[in-house]
């Protein structure tokens, strides 16, 4: 285990050909492989037939390849902000993403504001988070224009409980049938993945995971505290912009693709940081790498336990990750404790 | 020894002010600060010593008054390389992540560092600069686990490697309180430590509560009481009783050191009273 990120990139590759063949209509690896291979004029390994390359591509592989995307923007974004905020608790749903998102959907749905057709709600829910995160920063500008971490903390618990409220009122105000759809939208799910929802929600995905890590080192300065870092001559008040727009983006286009899914963003940086320390240049791309992998294969879980029927993949990350979570923590504890 | 031109300070304050609400926290102060020259602020609580530092680094925005750095109106100079030549060692550093002991250390080379991390001179500086405040074989250890002391050690350590240079550019140090939580052994390696860069040239700025330190370490010593200097000079000009006790309202004796050219300040109780009970 002397380098992460050959484990990590393994881990990543072995479980997208696996995510990627299991199914009602099972593709065995190599076949996975020979269909990959076909695309760019490599003679097969194994046979496979024409329905299975179908469903690995219309299907499979947009879904798998979203889950990927989705969860590293959760986990790098979790690990900016517990660094930003300079505590292991943050998580992005602190910055108001999830209820900003939440209380837009759940407008949408129960106001029947639906302008967009089917992207409404992902369009409504990308809004809403934006409009959620980019108000708790404001509020927590000063006099001298910097930005107070603490109040954006304290404005964010106050965003989080209003847009509650909000959807706690439409909650009320809906019918059965409306209600389930804000349910099922708040559990979280990739079952909405095509290509053309991948092609959408990508370039803010790919903006979020693959800049983040270029705040790596600044970062690190700001577990010093904000003072040290300008000591330091890190550029605090922008990178503090920087990292929660990346957040807004990444999150907020998460959020509209797959819902709300918790517990990635909060557990995912922590393990890494037990395996490779707290240094942000190696915990950010780490956690995007690691991120991806679990979503990947709570995913395929959510969709092959209970088939034909589909479980909300919120519900398998919290199930499986709490548990593993708390493990480790503990484990982590005791050692320190001898 | 090089002896280091004094004529151009490092740091020029001239009339520094700074309120809130209305009360003046620092008032009216003038400041210089040498090459190779030690100087250190003393005052009762609230006197406004850590105000007067962060106005100095430029942490607080001075209501009147300005600062100059290396001959530069600050403020001007770039953040970065400003960072290479100018480093502060907070009273308290809030690191609540487990980093590697030389990990916090390297923080102290990121000014240094184009993007792709630190280099092994890096690496090498910090180790250095580790065994120099006395703690060699630590790079592994985990920081929370270090005692508060020894923390305070890293830190130290992480501010030595920030303005390490090649060759001689003027440099400047600050220190807020950096002895409050060492022990006695510690607070005098610490301001060895501080001498010694002295001896490179660097300008030392420290906020000091033990009046003995800055006795025997300061070249100058800037007295500070509301926000006002109330004295400013040697340590044998301005560590007198009558200074003192306008600054402190407490009862010192000041004798001669026996053995260092300088004062030694002792306290016999709270005030007359108890003076008088052992008489």
């Amino acid at each position: 285990m002397k380098n992460p990120f050959l484990v990590l990139v393994s881990a990543l590759l072995v479980c997208l050909v696996l995510c990627v063949g299991i199914g009602a209509m099972p593709i065995r690896p190599l076949q996975v492989l020979s269909i990959f291979g076909a695309k760019v004029g490599l003679p097969p390994l194994v046979p496979f037939d024409a329905q299975q390359q179908a469903v690995l591509e219309a299907i499979r592989l947009p879904r798998v390849l979203l889950g990927v995307l989705v969860g590293a923007a959760l986990a790098v974004s979790g690990a900016a902000l517990q660094g930003l905020f300079r505590n292991p608790l943050a998580d992005p749903g602190l910055l108001g993403v999830s209820s900003g998102a939440s209380v837009a959907v759940a407008a949408g749905i129960v106001l029947h504001i639906q302008p967009f057709g089917i992207y409404s709600l992902p369009v409504a829910a990308f809004a809403g988070s934006t409009i959620a995160i980019v108000a708790i920063y404001a509020l927590a500008q000063q006099r001298d224009r910097r930005t107070n971490v603490a109040t954006m903390l304290l404005a964010g618990i106050a965003i989080n409980a209003l847009c509650g409220s909000g959807t706690g009122l439409f909650t009320f105000l809906s019918t059965d049938e409306q209600l389930r759809t804000i349910t099922f939208w708040q559990l979280g799910s990739l079952g909405g993945a095509t290509w053309s929802a991948v092609a959408t929600a990508a370039p803010f995905l790919l903006l979020c995971v693959v800049g983040m890590p270029f705040l790596g080192t600044a970062l690190n300065a700001l577990l010093l505290g904000e003072g040290n870092a300008r000591f330091l001559g890190v550029p605090v008040e922008a990178v503090k912009g920087i990292a929660v727009a990346l957040v807004a983006l990444g999150v907020g286009a998460g959020v509209a693709v797959a819902g709300m899914i918790g517990f990635v963003g909060l557990v995912v940086p922590h393990l890494i940081r037990l395996w490779v320390g707290p240094n942000h240049r190696t915990l950010l791309p780490a956690s995007a790498l690691l991120g991806g992998t679990l979503l990947m294969l709570a995913d395929l879980l959510a969709r092959t336990i209970v088939a034909p029927a589909e479980l909300p993949i919120g519900i398998v990350t919290a199930l499986l990750g709490a548990p593993f979570f708390l493990h480790q923590i503990l484990k982590a504890r005791r050692s320190v404790a001898l | 020894m090089i002896r280091h031109e004094r004529a151009t300070p490092l740091l020029t304050a001239e009339g520094l002010t700074y309120r809130v609400a209305g009360k003046a926290l620092v008032s009216g102060v003038d400041l210089q600060i040498g090459a190779g020259e030690f100087v250190a602020v003393i005052g009762r609580n609230g006197a406004g010593k850590s105000t007067l530092l962060n106005l100095v680094v430029g942490e607080l925005p001075a209501a009147e008054g300005r600062v100059t750095l290396f001959g530069q109106s600050s403020g001007r100079l770039a953040p970065r390389d400003l960072a290479r030549r100018r480093a502060v060692l907070a009273q308290h550093t809030p690191l609540e992540f487990d980093y590697r002991v030389l990990e916090v250390v390297l923080l102290g080379r990121i000014p240094h560092q184009r993007h792709g991390g630190e280099t092994p001179g890096d690496t090498e500086i910090a180790r250095e600069c580790l065994a120099r405040v006395d703690l060699r074989g630590f790079e592994e250890r985990r920081y929370l686990t270090l005692s508060g002391g020894e923390q305070q050690r890293v830190h130290l350590a992480r501010v030595l490697a920030q303005i390490k240079t090649v060759g001689e550019a003027p440099r400047l140090l600050f220190l807020d309180e950096p002895t409050s939580s060492l022990d006695i052994a510690h607070q005098h390696h610490l301001l060895d430590v501080a001498k010694a860069l002295n001896e490179e040239g660097v300008g030392v700025f420290a906020v000091l509560h033990d009046l003995n330190l800055a006795a025997q370490y300061a070249d100058r010593v800037l007295v500070l009481a509301e926000g006002r200097v109330v004295a400013s000079g040697p340590p044998a000009e301005v560590l007198t009783e009558a200074i003192l006790w306008e600054a402190f309202r407490f009862p010192v004796l000041v004798m001669r050191h026996p053995e260092v050219d300088c004062p030694l300040i002792v306290t016999t109780g709270v005030g007359s009273r108890a003076r008088g009970s052992r008489e």
